[in-house]
């Protein structure tokens, strides 16, 4: 336990994830034409939202490789996960 | 018809004790049902005053006939309340959460305010899935309390005894049973407040209506009788269960006004609640099903609803349809693949609906004067005024005289005429495709042999459904959207699903093959076949005679601009295999500016499921409609010299010269030897083990090894050379046309070994599977090796073997059929609403998105060049003529 917990951002199957600034949300929001919760969301407890440091209500930026386009960007709303992740076995 | 009402918003409640007595007409208080003459009783469960049944009945209540009244409720009134099965659950939920007896929520005031507050504003920004959250979470909390922190009053468990039975666990006391009085006394306490704050809603369905005191008998409408042959009336199951409920009813109230002993009124109340929760669902488990007097289960109101047969699922998502047929389906190469033959009989009971004006209106006389026996004629006519004229009973002449612009005439499917085609399972979009009605002769839908790969259809007894379109705007889109030559080209992968199969690729092979020369007369005919007008070419050779190629007649049908190079299926095998276009096989195919110069056509050009084929560039670079010609008549070609040429398989094209067997049964002595070498080392301890395997697995993958894939590999290098392209079974295996060369080997050499699950075959006896065998024989033959193949024949053993493990694989397809099956139905009614918007991006109805633009890429496969946008190098061959 001792080991330092690696930096999950630097995994290579970790993409690339960025917080918006209000601004940028705004326009992205802008530019779908929808409500933020209209976004797919992700939850509060998804380790990548906890390194990066986002809170509820953030919108995030995912840009990630993809085999049909190269390179694809996705909006995730971060959301309160209050149903707790179910223990294994249960 | 134009929507005048939207519906905004559908809510579910439950119907209060007033409610029901408000909407009943009448209480139904008597078992009995009807009297010696047969008449209803008034009081019972076919009272007249639930709405007439019989044809010129009124009725007593609204005054309308059966085709008006919409039927009325009456109600029973319980002696004693019972408990809705299908709120038990709800019902645990309000006792586990509310004080026993102040009946308030278990949840101090402050909290309590707390969350009354951020229910409103929840509500008011429509989150409906946090609601939900919120509920689960009070609901937790509220069961959790010990003591109330209201009143003080200490709290017990409850307990929910499947199907409807409560128990409160009072510590010392003991285990009480709680009455549906009891129950109903406490849900009745709690508080409006209370209610929404555990997600339910105390205006239209307060808990306590949870609880029945009133059961509301539904219309005679909905539970018909029938009356048999016999004269004998057979009531519905339904009204079989009321009829149970009455009397029980009525002997418990009985029983409660004389004062009768406590256990008996238990009982009884006990039967009470029994009958009404299998009236609502008759399935619930754990208690016995209800059942006629025949043992046949009843049907409960549940039941009615519930399944594929069920109300949704079989009335309401699914329907029985008019204008549609099914018959059997038979081949017909003659039909364009955008047809299907109607038989005669048919087409005179589907009709079309067709609006008279002055340019059909000669037309529509004649059709009219018709008749419904006689095609093409009509069966109805529509006045203007909207009365239907049925020609059968009419004078006919008269009609079509009177016929005038505004009428309609139904007249009969008609060659020409757009209709839809289908095949179940209907798992794809191309399960379903419209053809053109072609009406011919006897009794099977006739269909072109290119377009059963789409429907998986073949002629073994298969049948399909035929619709017709009734509408201008159906049928537009149908033929806009729907016919066979728009979908050539799959949506799963943008390659043509559609293309030449079986004999059509080995015509086209014999037809453009090098040594085919055809005389004026030969070219005449397939010409004539391919439907081609025009002059004959130049022939190839002057002397001896005039003759032709077959390429060159195919050059004819070939766009004067295209240009296409690509290695023929035959070039597969190494030994036909060619680089560049000196090519002395023959198995590179160039076609520069439209003439067809070397190779020969076989499925890797003009093949279904061949992406960036000759047939697919067509498609895509001259359209559906060029490729619908192409297939229509060029490949009619292809039959027709496949039928000239004379095309046969026997077997003695399989036979091997003895010099050649030799061989063969000395790779195989060979490779026994090994293994038996391999048992030895094995029965010795001197076999290695593989990483992570036992010695014993270690020497059956070693076995598996040499007897399978490297001792058929051998064999086949043995006999390849002794079949040549003359022969036909390798003609059609070589070309794609059918087979394969593992087949080819099973057929002339041996089947090899025999496997059931990857393994050898070890089943049977003990340590043997045969008792032909010593016990522990782990030689090839013991264990499932076949060495004969079909030619020579297998022996007993072999063949026992051979039948096992074919076995095998019609287990997996039956299983692997119903699960994909069910898999198929639920990733559609997960999928059916996704919608791909103006922007590109995949969403929910509700506007939530789904992927941010389509695939990744936004690309439409089926338009695209094989998966992408615009393929580079076939826009570089289209122009130079040239594959870099």
């Amino acid at each position: 336990m001792s080991k330092k917990q690696p930096n999950i951002l630097e995994h290579e199957l970790v993409p690339k994830h960025e917080i918006l600034s209000p601004e940028e949300a705004l326009e992205v929001l802008k530019k779908l034409n929808i409500k933020p919760y209209q976004l797919p969301w992700i939850s509060i407890n998804d380790p990548v939202v906890k390194a990066i440091g986002a809170r509820p209500g953030d919108i995030i930026r995912i840009i990630r490789k993809s085999p049909t386009a190269g390179e694809t960007i996705a909006y995730r709303y971060v959301a309160v996960d209050t149903v707790k992740p179910k223990k294994k076995g249960a | 018809m134009p929507i005048t009402t939207k519906i905004g918003s559908i809510k579910f409640g439950i119907l209060s004790p007033d409610e029901i007595r408000k909407m009943s007409v009448t209480t139904i208080m008597t078992s009995e049902v009807y009297d010696n003459d047969g008449a209803p009783i008034d009081g019972g469960v076919m009272d007249r005053r639930l709405g007439p049944i019989e044809p010129r009945e009124i009725c007593p209540v609204c005054g309308n006939t059966r085709d008006f009244c919409p039927g009325h409720f009456g109600r029973i009134e319980l002696a004693r309340p019972v408990i809705h099965v299908s709120f038990v659950k709800h019902i645990h939920m309000y006792l586990k959460t509310t004080c026993r007896a102040c009946g308030r929520i278990k949840i101090s005031e402050t909290e309590r305010q707390k969350y009354l507050e951020l229910l409103k504003n929840l509500e008011e920004l429509g989150i409906r899935y946090l609601e939900k959250r919120l509920f689960e979470y009070i609901r937790r909390k509220a069961a959790a309390a010990q003591k109330c922190p209201h009143c003080g009053a200490k709290q017990y468990k409850i307990r929910l005894e499947k199907p409807h039975t409560f128990y409160e666990d009072r510590g010392e006391e003991g285990q009480t049973k709680l009455s549906p009085i009891e129950i109903r006394a406490r849900l009745e306490k709690i508080p409006d407040d209370d209610v929404r704050l555990l997600g339910g809603d105390p205006v239209d369905a307060r808990p306590e209506w949870m609880v029945l005191t009133v059961l509301p008998v539904p219309p005679r409408a909905v539970r018909p009788s029938i009356l048999l042959e016999t004269g004998i009336r057979s009531e519905d199951d339904l009204t079989h269960k009321l009829v149970d409920i009455i009397r029980i009813n009525n002997r418990l109230r009985e029983h409660i006004e004389t004062g009768a002993p406590n256990a008996i009124i238990e009982e009884e109340w006990e039967l009470l609640q029994y009958h009404v929760t299998t009236y609502f669902d008759n399935e619930v488990p754990g208690i016995s099903p209800a059942k006629h007097r025949s043992g046949k289960i009843l049907k409960g109101i549940a039941q009615r609803l519930k399944g594929k047969e069920g109300r949704f699922r079989g009335n309401l998502s699914g329907k029985r349809v008019d204008f549609s047929a099914r018959t059997v389906i038979s081949p017909d190469p003659n039909l364009s693949i955008n047809e299907v033959g109607v038989p005669i009989d048919i087409a005179k009971i589907l009709t079309v609906p067709e609006r008279v004006t002055p340019w059909n209106i000669d037309e529509l006389r004649r059709y009219v004067l018709n008749g419904p026996e006689k095609w093409p004629g009509a069966n109805y006519v529509i006045k203007p005024d909207g009365r239907k004229i049925n020609l059968k009973y009419v004078d006919r002449k008269a009609l079509a005289e009177s016929l005038a612009p505004g009428f309609i005439v139904e007249r009969h499917l008609k060659d020409g005429d757009i209709v839809l085609f289908n095949r179940q399972p209907s798992l794809h979009r191309i399960s379903i495709m419209a053809h053109v009605a072609r009406i011919l002769p006897y009794k099977t839908f006739r269909l072109n042999l290119l377009v059963c790969p789409p429907y998986n259809a073949d002629f073994d007894g298969d049948e399909m459904n035929l619709h017709v379109p009734q509408s201008e705007e159906a049928r537009a889109e149908a033929r806009l959207l729907m016919l066979v030559e728009k979908h050539i080209l799959t949506p799963r992968y943008g390659g043509p699903i559609i293309g030449g199969l079986q004999d059509y690729i080995s015509g086209a092979f014999l037809l453009t093959n090098k040594s085919t020369l055809l005389t004026r007369e030969d070219v005449i005919d397939l010409l004539g076949v391919a439907n081609y007008r025009g002059r004959l070419p130049e022939p190839a050779i002057l002397k001896p005679g005039p003759y032709w190629t077959g390429k060159q007649l195919i050059s004819l049908f070939i766009p004067k601009d295209f240009n296409y190079k690509r290695p023929a299926k035959i070039a597969s095998a190494s030994a036909l295999r060619c680089i560049d276009e000196d090519c002395p096989h023959d198995s590179l195919v160039i076609i520069k500016k439209g003439e067809f110069l070397i190779g020969v056509l076989d499925k890797a050009s003009i093949g279904r499921e061949e992406p960036e084929s000759f047939i697919h560039w067509l498609v895509k670079e001259y359209g559906e409609d060029m490729a619908r010609l192409f297939m229509d008549y060029v490949y009619r070609m292809f039959l027709r010299y496949s039928e000239k040429h004379g095309f046969t398989m026997g077997y003695t094209n399989l036979l091997l010269p003895p010099e050649a067997k030799e061989h063969i049964r000395r790779i195989i002595e060979e490779k026994k030897k090994e293994v038996y070498e391999l048992i030895d080392k094995y029965r010795k301890g001197e076999l290695e083990p593989r990483p992570g395997r036992t010695l014993e697995e270690t020497l059956e993958d070693e076995i598996i090894d040499l007897l399978s894939k490297k001792l058929l590999d051998d064999v086949a290098d043995a006999i390849t050379p002794y079949f040549t392209l003359t022969n036909p079974v390798i003609i059609m295996a070589r070309t794609g046309a059918r087979g394969n060369p593992v087949n080819l080997t099973q057929m002339a050499a041996l089947l090899g070994q025999q496997t059931i699950r990857g393994r050898r075959i070890v089943r049977g006896y003990f340590n043997r599977t045969l008792p032909h065998f010593k016990p522990g024989d782990l030689g090839p033959e013991a264990r499932g090796f076949v060495a004969h193949g079909f030619v020579d024949g297998l022996n007993p053993i072999e063949m026992f073997f051979h039948a096992a493990a074919g076995r095998e694989g019609l287990t997996d397809t039956a299983v692997r059929t119903s699960q994909s099956g069910y898999m198929q139905r639920r990733l559609i009614n997960a999928l059916q609403d996704l919608r791909v918007e103006y922007d590109g991006t995949v969403r929910l109805p509700t506007g939530e998105i789904v992927q941010f633009r389509y695939g990744e890429d936004g690309v439409d496969p089926m338009k695209s060049d094989h998966g992408e946008s615009v393929k580079i190098e076939r826009v570089i061959e289209k122009i130079i003529g040239w594959r870099i």
